[in-house]
């Protein structure tokens, strides 16, 4: 493990706890306005794990699933990612566009721009609520988006952690809505070298 | 026939008959060394281009110019010859297409650069490749054949 992430302390790893429920407790609301539909988060958890344990909990390398990936830059810099089991994004754009479609088809254009859609909200949402939360400015990438293996997927904001060890550090909040079942994680996984920058902006946690 | 699974940042070589594995390589590339006379094998998965920057690194898999030394060890360890040696390599996809290509977002071609710039100083004879693009691919190495499969979601398994 990195040093600097095996030298979190408990007061610190809450803060970044209260930032994912914080943020995903606004983009939560988006996208319940979005869905118009009830949306249910869990209690954001901070998972500091080895890449291929990080891999193996989101259903192992070759698990199929949508990714929705955004740089965010700004006060701080970092990852976000928005991962859904390919059945339950079909089953978002059900409810989205109103139809019923083959979940083994691949995604057409404007089925892809809906999913891009889906992450430009919760982005915007999660990050406007950390804006507030820090005083600091975020801007966000324009989304992209893969439907592919969790493993490759994942290698892309995993690859920046590996110069300083080999885990990484995932603000993980799962959303649910119940009637069509549609779950998905939300990750925020900051760049390794801002935590300092992080936690004075949120009142100086030590 | 057994199968060596190999994980992400981590290398293994094996003797014919074994298969070598690794699942989901995104932008990180598979890197298989191989003698042909005795049917040793080597698999690295490795993530990044180099470890110039990084201090006391622990996990060699991880890096091509690191990941190359250690397979060429641990083969000759197991009586391979390094003149002998040819490799074949898979992986290094741009995941995401965003416009203005970043470092970050340019990961995969650095890799597979790096890959064949650290094969090249060795003298290994890169054989076969199937790299770049924008998707992910589970390769399986047969040490008795020396055949490499590629599976992708969408686009089946193809052999070099």
């Amino acid at each position: 493990m990195s040093d600097q992430l095996k030298a979190l302390n408990s007061n610190q790893l809450d803060a970044l706890k209260e930032i994912g429920n914080i943020g995903a407790g606004n983009a939560a609301t988006a996208l319940a306005q979005l869905l118009n539909r009830k949306v249910n988060m869990k209690v954001p958890e901070v998972n500091i794990l080895s890449f291929n344990d990080i891999i193996e909990v989101l259903g192992g390398p070759e698990n199929v699933v949508v990714g929705i990936y955004l740089r965010v830059s700004g006060g701080i810099t970092g990852n976000i990612l928005f991962l859904l089991p390919k059945e339950n994004a079909v089953k978002m754009l059900d409810i989205l566009l109103g139809k019923q479609r083959d979940s083994t088809d691949d995604f057409n254009p404007i089925e892809r721009s809906a999913l891009l859609e889906v992450g430009n909200i919760l982005t915007g949402a999660y990050l406007a609520a950390l804006s507030s939360l820090t005083n600091m400015t975020f801007i966000p990438s324009v989304p992209a988006l893969a439907v592919d293996m969790v493993g490759a997927i994942l290698s892309v904001p995993l690859s920046q952690y590996g110069y300083m060890g080999d885990t990484a550090l995932l603000i993980d909040t799962e959303f649910e809505e119940g009637e069509y079942q549609v779950r998905g994680h939300f990750f925020l996984i900051p760049d390794l070298d801002i935590f300092d920058k992080l936690f004075s902006a949120i009142g100086g946690v030590q | 026939m057994d199968v060596v699974r190999v994980g992400m940042a981590d290398l293994r070589v094996v003797e014919s008959p074994l298969i070598l594995s690794t699942l989901g390589l995104g932008s990180c590339v598979g890197i298989i060394l191989y003698d042909p006379i005795k049917k040793i094998a080597g698999l690295a998965h490795i993530m990044l281009p180099d470890s110039n920057n990084v201090s006391n690194n622990i996990n060699k898999a991880k890096f091509a110019d690191t990941a190359i030394i250690e397979l060429i060890n641990e083969m000759e360890k197991k009586g391979a010859k390094k003149e002998r040696l040819v490799s074949k390599i898979a992986g290094g996809a741009q995941m995401f297409e965003f416009k203005g290509k970043t470092d970050l977002m340019r990961i995969g071609e650095r890799n597979v650069e790096a890959v064949k710039k650290n094969l090249k100083k060795f003298n290994i004879n890169l054989i076969a490749e199937d790299t770049g693009g924008n998707y992910g691919r589970t390769i399986e190495f047969d040490s008795n054949t020396g055949k490499l499969y590629i599976k992708t979601i969408g686009q089946g398994t193809k052999e070099i």
